[in-house]
């Protein structure tokens, strides 16, 4: 993690050296959604408790963290089974991130495995020096109770122990798809969602750049914001594609229509066309994002690659802090007092500036009952609210004057 | 409807009155009072519909009226939407020119336009009016209308309205409700100012007020174009409240003692003095000392202005008002308003009636139907636009000229 170990390894090689990590029966199929040929070069890892899910994987490497106590049947849906397991062989995990400089760690939270290695494995993958982005997809509304609270402990672990964290709420990809579409589409879809995130980041570390993306702009973007982030990837071809490209990023929904933008306090733009990219098109998606996200830091990159022709592509990442859960989170790592890594996740979590969140989000203004004054006729109305004082309640009785 | 009908109808739906307003346009486009029908609002808090039912009764009530005395069939109306969730703020979009001998064509000017138009929403609002200011080419201030013009750099500014989109849809269903179309919704402070504000005047700049029953709207004039707008949800109600309030009498009661001894400032000649209250047997029930009264409304009346004239200070308007502040609404009838909003924007000071429309007799001319005539007036302005566009586009009309409301008209 610190520059002095990447920097050889980027030397010797050109560009970093990338691993993607399928963690769970979910993160192993999306690793199976990521073989496509321009993935070749890249080492995928699969990890999982129950040994059926890698008869299918096309991994590199398949680690299957194992005990007698299992006996062989998975961690059950236990996160608490899959972080033992992890923490047990935290040494094999280490070692299997040694040497890469971004760590890609795929898995679907909620279950036994994703939810409980996941994070030990950021963790492992941060002490072997590696930038670690998770991309991980929260379960439907309709997977029950349980699971949504296994995957957002999970999550905040997660968010605690990786450099990045682009989570796809499962529910949001429902708002996406049509009545009609079966299960099977429903998962390939999310699934590649998330692929498309990827697929968008890699492109920026690996593609010769006109204005190159370096590798530590990601680092800086990410690093240490814990950030809850959101990406969208977008292309669009013919005349019109920069203008087109700009409304579908505006219009994307898990930017939330462009929103997520204006609370950002980092963003990453990157575009990749074919040889036909002018300064112009450039210079108007870059005007409209900037346009957007007036306070935030901006890190654009543009790249070509010939096989786009006529396509312009572009991938946003927009990185803010989140306070709420920063202010709550520390109380949390303290109970889990068993991991040999609490202490110094909280330093982290300490450490990390106390800024405001931009005023995105809608404050709710409400009263305390002290002193009960009559508003008359507009007790039962909206209050009107100014600078935070309630203009229904007579002047004179705000202003304090006597009436004698 | 506007094919073979030269009358446009008025009406605004406020919280204490529902007014319409018939207008007859003549040959020439000018416009000319005809009618007019009003009744009391009873489903209305805060300019903001809450009781539709109500609402619609009144309604009937005043279109009826309206009907009768201008011999007309209404059809349709502009209807004027008001309430605190309404509001307005300036935007620049930026476009650059891309042709080759950098003409701006009128592409260039939709596109700015578009820019400008593009911005960050919350979901459930909806644009109400986009009013262009001022375009810039190549930083050149003050361009009115930039094509034909030779530049890189095409700037615009626009003052962007924007509202709650389901409460403004309430008032247009209330009003499809009862077999009337809407052609436009507008926003009654832009209504109120077009009524009172001539072109001279937009010029030198200058301030509406339009206090009505339940908000306070107040829109901005500088060089020609709308500079700020916004709505207050404070009016007259608020008065009557705090008069029931702090002298303790029935809210009916102090509506009435606010219209007889009601007064924006406490006068010198009122120390001391007192109103007795009697009831139906002309026994006295209570008095009232009339210094409060007048201190509980002044208190209220500064404060709105008050509030008013420190949001104009942060946009940094204060300084634009040649043409000095005007007043209409209701509320404006005030004794010693005038003289209490001098004393707080420290410029001159005009009751309002409505002086950019010809023709009205004095019965009509009140500062309370400003917003209501406005809103023909405005009715006429865009229905000699369309005429306009029918001579030379006769294809564009039939296809329907689209406005920023059709979207919102249709649902």
């Amino acid at each position: 993690m610190e520059t002095e170990n990447q920097t050889p390894i980027l030397e010797t090689a050109g560009q970093p050296v990338v691993k993607f990590f399928g963690v769970g029966n979910a993160g192993i199929a999306l690793l199976g959604q990521l073989a496509t040929p321009e993935f070749a070069a890249a080492q995928t890892i699969a990890i999982n408790t129950d040994a059926a899910a890698f008869a299918t994987s096309g991994a590199t490497v398949k680690i299957h963290l194992e005990n007698k106590l299992l006996r062989g049947l998975g961690s059950g849906g236990d996160p608490e089974r899959g972080r033992a397991l992890a923490d047990e062989q935290f040494s094999t995990l280490k070692s299997a991130c040694e040497g890469a400089n971004v760590i890609f760690i795929l898995a679907g939270l909620g279950g036994g495995a994703g939810s409980g290695i996941s994070p030990v494995l950021a963790k492992a993958a941060r002490e072997a020096g590696a930038l670690v982005l998770a991309f991980v997809t929260l379960p439907f509304d309709c997977e029950g109770n349980r699971r949504e609270a296994q995957a957002q402990t999970a999550l905040e672990q997660l968010k605690a122990a990786a450099d990045g964290v682009i989570c796809l709420p499962g529910q949001k990809v429902f708002k996406l798809i049509d009545e009609n579409t079966s299960l099977v589409d429903t998962f390939n879809f999310s699934g590649g969602f998330l692929v498309e995130g990827v697929r968008g980041v890699w492109q920026l570390l690996t593609r010769p750049g006109l204005i190159q993306v370096h590798f530590s702009d990601l680092c800086t973007l990410l690093r240490d914001r814990h950030a809850e982030n959101v990406f969208a990837f977008v292309e669009a071809a013919g005349a019109g594609r920069s203008r087109e490209v700009v409304d579908k990023i505006l219009a994307h929904p898990l930017l939330d229509e462009g929103r997520a933008l204006a609370d950002s306090d980092a963003v990453l733009v990157s575009l990749l066309a074919g040889k036909d990219l002018t300064m112009a098109e450039v210079n108007r998606v870059m005007e409209q994002v900037k346009r957007q996200c007036s306070h935030a830091q901006i890190i654009m990159g543009a790249a070509v690659d010939a096989e786009l022709k006529g396509k312009l592509c572009v991938t946003v990442i927009a990185a803010k802090q989140n306070l709420a859960a920063a202010a709550n989170f520390p109380t949390r790592v303290e109970t889990r007092t068993g991991t040999p890594n609490a202490t110094s996740q909280r330093d982290v979590v300490i450490a990390r500036p106390a800024r405001a969140r931009r005023s995105g989000a809608k404050a709710v203004q409400t009263q305390l009952p002290l002193t009960i004054v009559s508003k008359g006729r507009f007790d039962k109305s909206e209050p009107t609210l100014h600078h935070g004082e309630d203009l229904d309640v007579p002047t004179f009785l705000r202003r304090g004057v006597p009436l004698n | 409807m506007f094919d073979d009908s030269n009358i446009v109808v008025g009406l605004e739906i406020g919280t204490s009155k529902i007014c319409v307003v018939v207008g007859e346009q003549n040959a020439e486009g000018a416009l000319n009072i005809i009618g007019l029908g009003q009744s009391r609002s009873r489903g209305v808090r805060k300019g903001e519909i809450c009781n539709p039912e109500q609402v619609e009764e009144d309604l009937r009530v005043a279109i009826f009226e309206a009907e009768q005395m201008a011999d007309v069939e209404i059809r349709s109306v502009y209807l004027g939407v008001s309430g605190g969730h309404v509001r307005g703020f300036n935007n620049r979009g930026t476009h650059v020119v891309v042709s080759a001998e950098r003409e701006i064509t009128s592409d260039d000017v939709d596109d700015v336009i578009k820019n400008a138009k593009a911005i960050n929403l919350p979901a459930e609002n909806t644009v109400i009016h986009a009013v262009r200011q001022h375009f810039f080419v190549d930083g050149q201030d003050g361009v009115t209308n930039p094509v034909g013009m030779l530049g890189a750099r095409l700037e615009v500014d626009m003052h962007v309205i924007h509202g709650h989109a389901n409460r403004l849809q309430n008032a247009i269903r209330l009003v499809r409700g009862t077999q009337l179309e809407v052609d436009e919704i507008v926003f009654n402070g832009i209504a109120a100012s077009l009524a009172m504000l001539t072109p001279e005047q937009k010029e030198m700049g200058a301030l509406v007020i339009d206090i009505g029953g339940g908000t306070t709207e107040y829109v901005v004039y500088s060089d020609g174009a709308i500079r700020h707008t916004g709505v207050l949800a404070v009016g007259g109600d608020h008065v009557s409240n705090d008069l029931a309030y702090g002298l303790k009498v029935q809210l009916s009661r102090a509506e009435k003692l606010k219209i007889d001894h009601g007064s924006a400032l406490v006068t010198d000649e009122t120390k001391g003095q007192s109103i007795s209250i009697t009831n139906e047997l002309g026994l006295e029930l209570k008095r009232i000392n009339t210094e409060h009264l007048q201190r509980i409304m002044s208190l209220r009346l500064e404060e709105i202005f008050r509030l008013i004239a420190q949001e104009l200070e942060q946009a940094g308007l204060a300084d634009y008002l040649r043409a000095g502040v005007f007043l209409c609404g209701g509320g404006s009838r005030v004794p010693g308003l005038v003289k209490l909003a001098e004393n707080v924007f420290q410029m001159n000071v005009t009751p309002g009636h409505a002086g950019a429309v010809n023709g009205l007799t004095n019965t009509l001319d009140q500062p309370e139907f400003c917003a209501a005539i406005g809103l023909a007036k405005y009715g006429a302005l865009k229905s000699r636009k369309r005429a306009k566009q029918r001579i030379v586009h006769n294809f564009l009309f039939t296809t329907g000229i689209k406005n920023a409301f059709d979207r919102l008209l249709k649902r």
